[in-house]
């Protein structure tokens, strides 16, 4: 019992230069809303395609867009293109300026601000549609 | 260091088609999700009276095309980054060529060949533009 065993080293993220900050979160956002919106767009140019076939099968699937948990979906799918877009703005702007990528996190705040505005234009209006009213 | 190499050119095209995207898909959503009944206003009607139109063409068939190339871009991005054996690699890498190439196909054909008004279909189902009967 006396014997120790050797722990493990803890992961300290503080003090790093990357690990744990603005720059990870928007890499791992970026990451998880584009692949999540790739895998949308697979499914919409299917279900959009379906208009070329007829017009009451069209009109079926588009039903199933009209549900409350699938107009909760598209709020989500929305928060994360208008994430993205506006993730990829600052992205191309630390790309190309020094002054940008001196002022990254800075301006991942003014994305997320950007975000948050959009939303707030976008959300009520939309839910109302789906929730009628 | 060659000038056209493709990951060069694969790292341009995602920052110029980026920014396109940010108003195609900004205009598409207002247009689709935003304006006068939002989701619930879309059916066989609304579609067929857009794309009757020349502009609507062109724009979801540029959307379409960049869309599909960014995102895949994209997931070609994220295999790289994860998928470290050379067989699985090679599988989801030609998976995503050929599930990209049809869609872009699919989605082209779609929007240039579609009927808005197709014959045999119930009156109340088409745009207002259809000849009656």
């Amino acid at each position: 019992m006396s014997i120790k065993t050797p722990s493990k080293p803890k992961t300290v993220f503080r003090g790093t230069l990357y690990r744990g900050h603005e720059g990870m979160w928007s890499w791992v956002l970026h990451r998880i809303t584009g692949i999540a919106i790739y895998f949308f767009l697979l499914v919409h140019v299917l279900d959009t395609a379906t208009v070329r076939l007829d017009p009451e099968l069209y009109n079926a699937v588009m039903a199933s867009y009209k549900t409350p948990i699938m107009g909760l979906g598209e709020a989500a799918l929305v928060a994360a293109i208008v994430f993205h877009a506006f993730n990829g703005l600052r992205i191309i702007l630390v790309d190309m300026t020094a002054w940008a990528s001196r002022h990254h996190r800075t301006l991942f705040y003014g994305v997320l601000v950007l975000w948050a505005v959009v939303m707030i234009a976008f959300l009520p209006r939309h839910l109302m549609h789906v929730f009628g009213g | 260091m060659k000038f056209f190499r493709f990951d060069r050119l694969a790292w341009i095209f995602m920052r110029v088609s980026g920014f396109l995207l940010i108003g195609l898909i900004f205009t598409h959503l207002i247009v689709n999700l935003m304006q006068d009944g939002g989701v619930k206003a879309i059916d066989f009607a609304f579609v067929a009276g857009k794309l009757a139109n020349p502009f609507w063409q062109w724009f979801d068939v540029t959307l379409l095309w960049l869309a599909l190339i960014h995102g895949s871009n994209g997931m070609r991005v994220v295999i790289d980054d994860y998928v470290y054996r050379t067989g699985v690699k090679r599988f989801l890498l030609v998976s995503l060529v050929i599930s990209t190439t049809t869609l872009i196909v699919l989605g082209t054909l779609v929007i240039f060949t579609l009927d808005p008004c197709p014959v045999g279909s119930p009156a109340d189902l088409l745009p207002s533009f259809c000849p009656a009967g």
